[in-house]
């Protein structure tokens, strides 16, 4: 498992594109958004958290396609199946460095991103918070729609309608705790929910990605 | 012929998972369409016809509320026709029945249009009376993300060449999907208050809307079951009888 874990880690870095540019992805649309709505700062300060929310959901998407294609096109993901680590674990822990090469660079960016948008003082501890808990889910969820989408030739169009659905509960919680956080307000219950389902997904999504895998394989 | 007594002959299925095989889903589906369809066209008729021109006007909602006959019974069907597809999916994947499979992607039109039309209505209906016609209210907000996973779950049929791996995979999108959608009805409802008025009929309440309007709506909601039915059953045979027409094909050309 720390050999694949490894294995994705370094791929991802050394093979360029993969890890630097769902980042440059956040920071554009992060830049674009005040082209687009104007650049009053109290108007920006409101939509802040959902703007970086919805960037850093985006940013996640776009890095989902490389998650499983490659490996299926030089036969990695047909040994991994007939390896003794179940499939389970083997797409967790790829869940997992997708996770550490996208979701954790999209929170250590996003309060500097935060800075671009005029985010209240009180929002930047709440934004990572939330980032943190919630990215997890983003990358899990979006292992299954690979999984799902693995054997369509160009799926990617595809990925993104099956995947944007599902993450509405994730980007609903998500969303609320950054702008609550910001507007300085209770952010116990969408803290927990999103918790909650971070926990729930990672608990249970691996099994589905895991069935999905092993149809395409078949 | 020694081979009879070594090999029994495998117990024949009876009662309901004897439609599985497909001759004999056709012929059963053959012989109640014509009644399915006249059924629901009488409903529909009676229903529409009773609710648009003999019921009276509300008093506050004036004529507008006559929508309820198309309104409310497309909505329904549009969460029972997913719930439908989740039960066909889960029997596919149980007993591998492929006739259960067809049925799930026969709906799934069927469950978009009726989406659709639930939409389509609220929105006119809105106008007037919320002065709106859209509001990101929980229902209204949930019935779109429904009408996503309608997308998503027909699209991904479409993508997929291999039948039998399409109906695996769209079987555990449909698993999947159900259980994102009744988080999402719950989170969003968690995320805004609502416009929307509560249930206008249920079983267990006192208080439903008033009996001149219930009981053209119960003929409407007939009519619509039975045109889900009747059009499930018929898109049903399409997909079987498409299929082999694709098998008849396949033969041919490894013959020539």
């Amino acid at each position: 498992m720390k050999a694949l874990l490894r294995r994705d880690l370094i791929l991802a870095i050394r093979a360029g594109g993969g890890f630097g540019l769902g980042l440059a992805f956040f920071l554009i649309v992060t830049v674009l958004v005040p082209f687009g709505v104007g650049p009053q700062s109290e108007l920006l300060s409101r939509i802040a958290p959902g703007i970086l929310w919805l960037g850093a959901l985006l940013a996640c998407l776009l890095s989902l396609d490389r998650l499983l294609a490659l490996d299926w096109e030089d036969g990695t993901l047909d040994l991994l199946a007939t390896s003794p680590l179940p499939l389970e674990a083997a797409l967790s822990i790829k869940a997992l460095a997708h996770w550490i090469t996208t979701g954790l660079p999209l929170v250590l960016a996003a309060p500097v991103f935060g800075v671009l948008l005029s985010l209240p003082q009180p929002g930047y501890f709440w934004l990572v918070i939330s980032l943190v808990l919630g990215t997890p889910a983003l990358s899990v969820i979006g292992t299954f729609g690979a999984a799902l989408t693995v054997g369509v030739k160009r799926g990617g169009l595809l990925m993104s309608l099956l995947v944007l659905p599902l993450y509405v509960p994730t980007l609903i919680f998500g969303a609320e705790v950054a702008r609550r956080g910001a507007e300085g307000m209770q952010t116990t219950t969408p803290l927990l929910m999103l918790a909650g389902i971070t926990l729930g997904v990672i608990a249970i999504m691996p099994f589905a990605s895991a069935v999905a895998l092993r149809v395409n394989l078949r | 012929m020694s081979m009879t007594e070594e090999t029994p002959i495998p117990k024949r299925p009876s009662g309901f998972w004897s439609y599985a095989n497909p001759v004999k889903f056709l012929g059963f589906s053959e012989r109640v369409l014509p009644a399915l369809c006249w059924l629901s066209g009488l409903c529909l008729v009676v229903g529409l016809i009773w609710g648009f021109f003999f019921t009276p006007d509300d008093f506050r909602q004036g004529s507008t509320v006559k929508i309820i006959y198309l309104h409310v019974p497309s909505a329904l069907m549009a969460i029972n026709a997913w719930f439908m597809m989740l039960v066909a999916s889960l029997i596919w994947i149980i007993r591998r029945h492929h006739v259960s499979a067809l049925a799930a992607k026969a709906a799934a039109p069927v469950g978009v249009v009726m989406t659709l039309i639930a939409l389509f209505t609220g929105a006119v209906w809105g106008q007037p009376m919320w002065g709106t016609w859209w509001a990101w209210d929980p229902r209204l907000t949930s019935f779109l993300i429904l009408f996503l996973f309608y997308l998503g779950y027909m699209a991904l049929w479409a993508a997929i060449d291999d039948p039998d791996t399409a109906a695996d995979l769209t079987s555990v999108l449909c698993l999947v999907g159900s259980v994102f959608a009744v988080l999402s009805r719950y989170a969003v409802n968690f995320w805004n208050q609502g416009l929307h008025q509560g249930a206008s009929l249920s079983l267990d309440k006192e208080e439903n809307v008033a009996d001149v309007f219930y009981f053209p709506l119960l003929v409407c909601i007939a009519g619509f079951v039975l045109i889900f039915l009747a059009l499930v059953l018929y898109r049903t045979g399409t997909e079987i009888r498409l299929r082999r027409t694709r098998a008849l094909q396949a033969r041919e050309e490894a013959r020539s």
